[in-house]
């Protein structure tokens, strides 16, 4: 049979450079974001929008789980907050296979059909981002200047107004949590690789995406997509730290 | 700064509706990532959309994992090439409707100088044999894939046994394009089908340097639908469809025709005869 190959890498004597992938990285990222190419801009979206759903909704359940857990006096306290703070240390793969497990048609929730769909990744990610936003608040809420509490019952307020005060108050590291959270999960590949399958035009995140081309070989466009998702990480942190300071006036 | 948390809504509102897919119909089929890697189904499966209306989603994993997703009722349709992991399922009532699609061969690559003379071998058992006396690194997939199933069987043959264990004998427990970076890395042997090998040439130092057709080595690939039977929700009658495509005269054709960017084939169409 006859083959046709390839050129290899122009540096034969060197052998390929690793140094070849992080400059082709570094302009094929370019490249990417100036071509406009729909298929990696859907991949960028996707994973925008599974990592801030997933950031919202472990916040809306975890942030008051973490005010009361943080306030209050209980039993078994301490032990709680250990068990949070191990969690933050979840492999995502074993969260992928967990929540596989229960989404699979094999498994209870299996008629729910989440199982290869960007729904079923949110929710692989609100189970990695949960721990690490309800740690990070318990943490920040203990920070605060236990003054701020005692003066604000002092003017009257109820419960839900101190409540409000306390947060406010916290309010740095409720960012910090936040954007904890939120790394974590448009960072993953474990989990989203599992529940998403890595759907071309479906599931297909930057990380899965990345995961995908370096198993292929392509080492550049993995890195070049690898900058781009850091890029994106960059765009959102810094519209929410602008957010934050200009709420302050 | 209204107008800040005004294009903050907006863009927000964009990225969550950019996500509400068409109702289109849809059928999800589990493959492996040698199979994907080649393109061939990037290639063929927008024809079946455009024929049938039908979207295909691609899942694809190592082969295992394939047919456990198939057996599972996870995945309405799955290809893969281990003919007897296949059998198997098919056996065991999780598939119907198995059809052999196309094949390939598997081939021997390892440094292009063959120190081991591999190239020079009568056969797959000789060339195999010639390896295990050279003492070079040969990496296996160590993954349950039907490469790996081949591969262990030649040894098997060979040497009456695995030679697990063996410092020269490297399970990388990985995809095919993985495999062969890892044996190109140790200046090493391995099998491979010709597909994947193709695609990875201009990526790695390795030549082809065992290619005979032989029964031995001979590479077919299944695809068989989930068994309605036992999952009732399947999309069935989408399997079926696709099934009759690739193995109608019109997608064997297509199969035929595809060829790499150097313009090899890498598959044979079967169906056809």
């Amino acid at each position: 049979m006859h083959v046709c190959t390839g050129a290899h890498s122009p540096f034969p004597l060197l052998g390929k450079q690793s140094m070849d992938y992080i400059f082709d990285a570094i302009s094929g990222a370019f490249a990417l974001i100036f071509s406009f190419d729909t298929e990696v801009y859907t991949i960028v979206l996707l994973s925008l929008r599974v990592a801030l759903s997933a950031t919202v909704v472990a916040s809306v359940l975890g942030i008051p789980l973490a005010y009361v857990v943080a306030t209050r006096e209980f039993a078994g306290k301490d032990l709680l907050i250990t068990i949070f703070n191990t969690l933050m240390a979840l492999p995502t793969v074993v969260v992928g296979l967990f929540c596989y497990s229960f989404l699979s048609r094999r498994g209870p929730l299996g008629f729910l059909e989440l199982l290869f769909t960007p729904s079923g990744i949110i929710l692989g990610d609100v189970i990695l981002a949960f721990p690490l936003i309800v740690g990070l608040t318990i943490a920040a809420v203990h920070s605060v200047d236990p003054r701020a509490k005692a003066t604000a019952v002092s003017l009257g307020a109820s419960p839900r107004q101190v409540s409000v005060t306390i947060l406010k108050e916290a309010r740095f590291g409720l960012m910090a949590a936040l954007f904890n959270g939120f790394g974590r999960v448009i960072a993953e590949v474990g989990s989203a690789i599992m529940l998403g399958g890595n759907i071309r035009g479906y599931t297909r995140t930057v990380t899965t995406a990345i995961a995908l081309e370096t198993s292929k070989g392509e080492f550049a466009f993995g890195m070049a997509l690898g900058i781009i998702l850091l890029v994106l990480a960059l765009m959102v942190n810094f519209t929410f730290r602008r957010l934050q300071t200009t709420s302050r006036r | 700064m209204k107008a800040l948390r005004t294009i903050l809504a907006v863009l927000m509102l964009t990225v969550f509706l950019a996500g509400t897919a068409a109702a289109q119909e849809r059928l999800k089929l589990s493959s492996t990532t040698s199979t994907d890697n080649t393109g061939l189904l990037a290639y063929l499966l927008p024809e079946f959309e455009a024929k049938t209306g039908i979207r295909v989603d691609v899942i694809a994993v190592g082969t295992g994992k394939a047919l456990k997703l198939a057996e599972n009722g996870d995945v309405d349709v799955t290809l893969v090439h281990a003919p007897s992991s296949e059998q198997a399922f098919v056996d065991a009532g999780f598939g119907v409707n198995r059809r052999e699609v196309m094949a390939n061969y598997f081939v021997i690559v390892g440094p292009e100088k063959d120190p081991a003379g591999v190239g020079a071998a009568a056969n797959a058992e000789e060339a195999f044999r010639r390896i295990a006396g050279s003492g070079l690194p040969f990496v296996s997939r160590g993954d349950n894939s039907g490469t790996h199933i081949k591969e262990q069987s030649i040894w098997k043959t060979v040497l009456g046994d695995l030679p697990t264990g063996k410092n020269w004998y490297l399970e990388s427990g990985k995809g095919m394009g993985e495999t062969l970076t890892i044996a190109d890395e140790k200046m090493g042997y391995t099998l491979s089908d010709s597909g994947t090998f193709l695609k990875y040439s201009d990526k790695v130092d390795l030549g082809m340097l065992f290619v005979k057709a032989s029964d031995m080595l001979y590479n077919p690939y299944g695809i068989i639908a989930v068994n309605p039977a036992r999952q009732p929700h399947v999309n069935y009658d989408g399997a079926m469809r696709l099934i009759a495509f690739m193995t109608s005269p019109e997608g064997q054709k297509l199969i035929g025709d595809f060829k790499d960017k150097y313009g090899n084939t890498l598959f044979t169409p079967l169906a056809g005869e």
